[in-house]
């Protein structure tokens, strides 16, 4: 039994460094712990909708090693946002291949409903004890879908002291990720063109590289609570730009989208271009992620509770706050949950760019380095309240349910009346099974 | 920001040596509900969702997979 405990000790701290961390070890050596689950994910007003089954399987491997292995599989549809805001008069937009179009009513939120993509990832951790008080895990990540491709790897180090109450880490991770866009790369700040027209592109595929540092302290505090801090230092290096979103060129004289009234550029019937650019966003970003988590036992229960800090060099700084709470029944559970984000506006993000100010009419050239609508680098806040219900079954298995429900809201500050970002309303439904092989 | 972030931590860390449990003392530590990440599908679940939806990332580790949702 003090084994055991010493191992899911060292399982706790060790795993919990990786950003997907492994569950604690409950089966005994040549014995898998498996968990399986399959996610529904539904956002309102027709946008995405995500089926995403999962598999973990981790076991011992002897000789003080472990090997963690984890697939998904998200399956998506419905329509996203294609960063142009709503407008009082009816918008129409070329599809990504250049070969269709779409037609948005007076006042509706302008979505893409050509958006489908299936992604598989996979990933595996292979930790190896290297003395009687430190691991190294090794780790890779593997994500493929239609448009976009992702190879990453980290290793970890920890090492424990303070008679196993204290544990020390230190982390690297690097991912190269390539994206090839449904016909091809738009060319960044130029307009969107009229389907079957010379569509503005440059190229068919971009790459960027994504590195993170990180170290992190785990302590016990005593009998019942147990604290963890993070400090993570990353770069992203590359094209960051999402291909597929554009930003509303503006008449200031009507309030509208630009037209040939304003400006010989955007006189679509001569030279095809609509008054949307393709957004672009700096080549670097570098992040700052502090992180606090604290788990405490009480009489029965348990309380789980994180908050996280984010800067970055776009501007954007967050407060991310997580309370689970674990209310123990006869014989199951029901875990109440709460989840609080808030955010910055990046410093380029922009709810459209202004014709004359902006955008010189007669050239079309944007004056602005930097420009994006995407409204998830707005401001915005994000309210999560879920549920999960756990029964196990019998000493290795457990079956659970959660149903969480996601609000985030978006501040594009002032802006027309009905030109605002649409909130964001989405349901999670979610079924687990786990057991041991 | 760094500077305050690696002095908290050093100021956590020098405190650490006080604390913490005898070996016989970690009956309740070593219950699953009582590890960091209790539910290791949710949290996985989580980062992917919220990643696609929001522009900050990581905290917890290094190495997760990327995504063309963001």
């Amino acid at each position: 039994m003090q084994l055991k405990n010493i191992k899911a000790q060292m399982t706790l701290a060790t795993c919990t460094l990786l950003q997907i961390a492994a569950p604690s070890a409950q089966a005994e050596e040549n014995e898998w712990d498996i968990d399986t689950a399959i996610l529904f994910y539904n956002e309102g007003d027709s946008r995405v909708s995500a089926i995403e089954p999962a598999i973990y399987a981790g076991r011992e491997l002897g000789d003080d090693q472990r090997i963690d292995l984890r697939l998904v599989v998200d399956v998506l549809t419905g329509a996203t946002p294609n960063g142009a805001h709503p407008a009082p008069v009816a918008q129409t937009f070329t599809t990504p291949s250049g070969k269709d179009s779409y037609t948005v009513d007076p006042g509706d939120n302008p979505i893409d409903d050509t958006f489908r993509d299936t992604r598989v990832a996979f990933g595996a951790d292979w930790e190896i004890g290297l003395d009687r008080l430190s691991r190294l895990t090794l780790g890779g990540n593997l994500s493929n879908e239609y448009d976009y491709q992702s190879l990453g790897l980290s290793a970890t180090y920890a090492r424990d002291f303070n008679d196993r109450n204290t544990t020390l880490s230190a982390a690297v991770g690097l991912s190269s990720d390539t994206i090839e866009a449904e016909g091809g790369i738009p060319s960044e700040l130029l307009p969107m063109v009229v389907e079957g027209g010379s569509m503005n592109r440059e190229g068919a595929d971009e790459d960027k590289t994504i590195t993170d540092f990180m170290i992190g302290i785990t302590q016990v505090i005593s009998r019942n609570t147990i604290m963890q801090l993070n400090l993570s230092l990353g770069t992203t290096d590359g094209y960051q730009n999402d291909p597929f979103k554009i930003v509303t060129v503006v008449d200031p004289a009507t309030g509208l989208p630009a037209t040939g009234a304003a400006s010989a550029f955007f006189d679509t019937s001569t030279t095809g271009n609509l008054p949307y650019v393709y957004e672009r966003r700096p080549d670097t970003r570098d992040r700052t992620v502090l992180y606090f988590k604290t788990v405490h036992h009480l009489d029965e229960d348990v309380i789980n509770f994180s908050y996280r800090f984010y800067d970055d060099d776009w501007e954007i700084t967050s407060h991310t706050f997580d309370l689970r709470y674990r209310y123990e029944l006869k014989d199951s559970y029901l875990q109440p949950h709460i989840r609080f984000y808030a955010q910055d506006a990046a410093e380029f993000y922009t709810h459209n760019l202004q014709l004359g100010t902006d955008v010189d009419p007669t050239s079309g050239a944007v004056s602005a380095n930097y420009a994006s609508n995407d409204y998830r680098l707005a401001e915005s806040e994000t309210l999560t309240l879920g549920l999960k219900y756990g029964i196990p079954l019998g000493n290795d298995s457990e079956l659970s349910f959660r149903g969480e429900f996601i609000s985030q809201t978006v501040d594009d500050g002032s802006v027309p009346a009905g030109e605002e970002t649409p909130d964001l309303d989405a349901i999670i439904l979610q079924v687990n099974y786990s057991l041991v092989w | 920001m760094r500077l305050i972030s690696i002095v908290s931590m050093l100021v956590f860390l020098s405190a650490c040596s006080s604390l913490g449990v005898q070996p016989w003392e970690r009956d309740l530590l070593a219950k699953d509900s009582m590890q960091l990440v209790p539910d290791y599908l949710d949290n996985f679940y989580d980062e992917h969702i919220y990643f696609s939806k929001e522009a900050s990332v990581g905290g917890q580790g290094v190495g997760g997979g990327g995504c063309g949702c963001n």
